[in-house]
């Protein structure tokens, strides 16, 4: 039994680090939030590196590693807050990997696995859904009612739609018609759960690294405020909370390939702690911040903004609880609201 | 990452599972000899079958067992509901003291009657004034011809009673700095300057006890680590404390949940959405405390010491039996704070789960300042 990344996963996790700490220093990911783009000759850069098809078949064109591979990918984009439709696009290709027939498969996952003609997806169900990263995708996986479809963008309207994240693109998707995808759904939507679960735990990282830094630097009272139990004490629960999302992030990615029967639990597990986690710590690295932490000027507002969105994705923690409540042996309930 | 369990680690989860299966006395009863007497005779078996003590090394009578090996082998216990030996803290804390720290005489002397329970320890390390600023300890051992003399008094000590020998850490030094001046002593209780008072607890239950010594003697061959050294035997025995806690409350928690789940169950109440919503939470709590500490378990395996993360394990487990508890007597109702009863007990006990081998609250300085790096207060 080994716990921890091998040698290759620890080598994904630190070349993923480097990068995008040299590429998407929080200059940038405000300069990108604030025009509201991307920037094209990075994610080109992201794509040389093959990040898209990571957890793709060889054969479709991708990596052909697995879930534990996406979600170091996952947290560290978080961690960076990067602005780069890497998400909206792996979760695209988990669902019409599972769910696609052959002949969808062999038009659109090659696109996807190399990135060059990546997938906007939606995030939530009922049309016109919010779909991420709809401008600019070679095609979009929507929600069908009860599967899958795919909708090419010229077939749908699109409506940007301006979230508090302002380091993503949103929309509002309608869309009449589509391809409908043969297969279902349920298992790739719960691996693209924890890949959102991941990302949320990047975020965590992130804003309780920024909190402690400011803790031992700023001084009140004649000594840093990080000596102040008041304070210390919301750090270390900081870590209480982004280490119990980690754990069970890791564990349901691991359970995604290699136990998937354990999967709707674990999965549903790691997105209402990481949501939750996610939220509090980045709300609490302002609180340790004071009121540098609620100006436009500090960068601490991407972080905390992502948090709340992602942590929305795919189900907010009550939707996921309630899940879990069921799946733990309290069995569905009676006519609680979908 | 891989959490499957290597064929070794398999066979060794079967092995234990069977004999446990096989050779579980079931709940202990009540009463404080009676329990005692039944751990004991517990122990014994154990012993006998090569199961006390596994993470001993084989020469000292242990099993040499890894710390999966461990980890499975305390679930395995939990999930059995099967009781605890009645040296535990021979077995956890003092032992493995006596291996790192003490003289091949005193591994001799005192390692074997741990694993056959002959002889029982306990732990005198908080006092009335010292409870988690534990190195401001008064409890003074002075010098007498080949040995030492302690006077001073010791509190929530449990199995004290029973006990043979005691963890006694005092001040052997006046002059020293706090930390500087501690000895770490094994303290024979049975001597008449040794007095031994039970302290009754809110459970009406006197788990604990006070320990009085007036000129108690030790000799020197039970000095443990050297002169002025028992703060960092001391810290070392709770890290041990804590580092195992883990897996096996995880699995405990686990069971309690289910227990709680059944409950809910039987009385119409599985709809409640604010039930569901705090049942969940709990769920993920334990789940994140037993796949946290499998998670420590690999890096204590890949640097070879436990990190403070153990300390968040302890501060998880004590959140989660607390609110455990809590939620199964609103479940119950006023049958639920029925005095004697079994969920009742559970919900006052916990109160104490958050003060007990390190409060709550110096868990999250060892956090803040070891995991962290932020500045002391001091």
């Amino acid at each position: 039994m080994n716990f921890g990344f091998d040698d290759t996963q620890q080598e994904i996790k630190s070349t993923a680090r480097e990068f995008l700490a040299d590429r998407f220093k929080p200059a940038k990911v405000r300069e990108l939030a604030e025009s509201e783009g991307y920037d094209d000759d990075l994610w080109k850069q992201i794509c040389e590196l093959g990040w898209p098809g990571i957890a793709i078949s060889e054969e479709q064109g991708g990596q052909g590693l697995g879930m534990v591979e996406l979600v170091i990918l996952c947290e560290e984009l978080g961690y960076a807050c990067a602005p780069a439709p890497f998400l909206s696009n792996a979760i695209a290709g988990l669902i019409l990997a599972d769910a696609g027939s052959d002949e969808q498969r062999e038009r659109w996952l090659g696109g996807i696995a190399s990135g060059e003609g990546r997938a906007g997806v939606a995030a939530t169900q009922p049309e016109p859904s919010l779909v991420l990263d709809a401008e600019g995708a070679a095609v979009l996986v929507l929600d069908d009612g009860d599967g899958a479809k795919l909708v090419e963008p010229g077939d749908a309207t699109i409506d940007s739609l301006k979230l508090i994240d302002a380091t993503r693109r949103y929309s509002h998707v309608s869309a009449g018609g589509g391809d409908s995808l043969p297969g279902g759904v349920e298992a790739a939507i719960d691996r693209a759960v924890v890949a959102v679960a991941a990302e949320l735990v990047g975020v965590a990282q992130r804003a309780m690294e920024m909190a402690v830094d400011y803790a031992k630097e700023r001084e009140q009272f004649g000594r840093p405020i990080g000596s102040y139990q008041a304070v210390s004490h919301q750090c270390a629960r900081m870590l209480y909370d982004t280490e119990e999302a980690r754990s069970l992030t890791y564990y349901a990615a691991w359970a995604a390939d290699a136990e998937p029967e354990t999967l709707p639990l674990a999965a549903s597990m790691a997105k209402a702690r990481a949501s939750d986690a996610a939220w509090t710590v980045t709300a609490t690295a302002l609180q340790v911040h004071g009121g540098i932490g609620f100006t436009w000027e500090h960068d601490l507002q991407f972080w905390l903004k992502r948090a709340k969105v992602s942590g929305e994705l795919l189900g907010e923690a009550r939707l996921h609880r309630e899940r879990v409540a069921s799946l733990a042996g309290l069995g569905e309930p009676a006519g609680v609201p979908a | 990452m891989d959490l499957t369990l290597t064929a070794e680690e398999q066979a060794f989860q079967d092995e234990a599972r069977a004999w446990i299966e096989a050779n579980n006395p079931g709940p202990a009863p009540h009463g404080d000899l009676e329990r005692f007497n039944f751990e004991r005779e517990w122990q014994r078996k154990m012993h006998e079958a090569g199961w006390a003590g596994i993470s001993w090394p084989k020469e000292y009578g242990g099993r040499g067992a890894t710390l999966v090996e461990q980890a499975l082998f305390s679930e395995e216990i939990a999930r059995a509901r099967a009781p605890r030996p009645a040296n535990i803290l021979g077995l956890v804390m003092g032992g493995p003291v006596v291996i790192a720290h003490g003289t091949e005489e005193q591994k001799e002397r005192f390692l074997e009657p741990i694993l056959s329970a002959e002889e029982i320890w306990c732990q005198g390390f908080s006092e009335p004034e010292s409870g988690s600023d534990l190195a401001s300890l008064k409890t003074r051992a002075q010098r007498d011809n080949g040995g030492w003399r302690v006077s001073g008094q010791k509190v929530w000590t449990t199995f004290a009673h029973e006990a043979k020998w005691c963890m006694l850490v005092a001040r052997s030094d006046t002059e020293a700095p706090k930390h500087k001046g501690l000895s770490y002593f094994i303290c024979d209780m049975e001597q008449d300057s040794v007095e031994v008072r039970p302290l009754r607890q809110i459970t009406g239950e006197a788990e604990f006890n006070e320990i009085f010594f007036e000129d108690a003697y030790v000799p020197d061959e039970n000095l443990i680590g050297g002169e002025g050294n028992g703060w960092n035997v001391a810290i070392i025995t709770l890290m041990k404390e804590r580092a195992g806690i883990g897996t096996a409350s995880a699995v405990a928690l686990r069971r309690e949940l289910e227990q709680l789940i059944e409950l809910i169950a039987e009385r119409g109440l599985g709809d409640d959405p604010v039930l569901r919503q705090r049942i969940a939470e709990l769920r993920i709590g334990s789940e994140a405390l037993r796949l946290g500490a499998l998670r420590a378990l690999t890096d204590t395996m890949k640097t070879g010491t436990p990190g403070p993360e153990g300390s968040i394990a302890k501060w998880e487990w004590a959140d989660l039996n607390q609110a455990l508890t809590e939620l199964a007597t609103e479940v119950l109702g006023p049958e639920g704070l029925e005095r004697d009863s079994e969920w009742a007990y559970r919900f006052l006990r916990a109160r104490a789960n958050s003060i007990e081998g390190g409060t709550t609250e110096v868990l999250k300085n060892i956090v803040a300042e070891r995991v962290l790096g932020l500045p002391k207060l001091r």
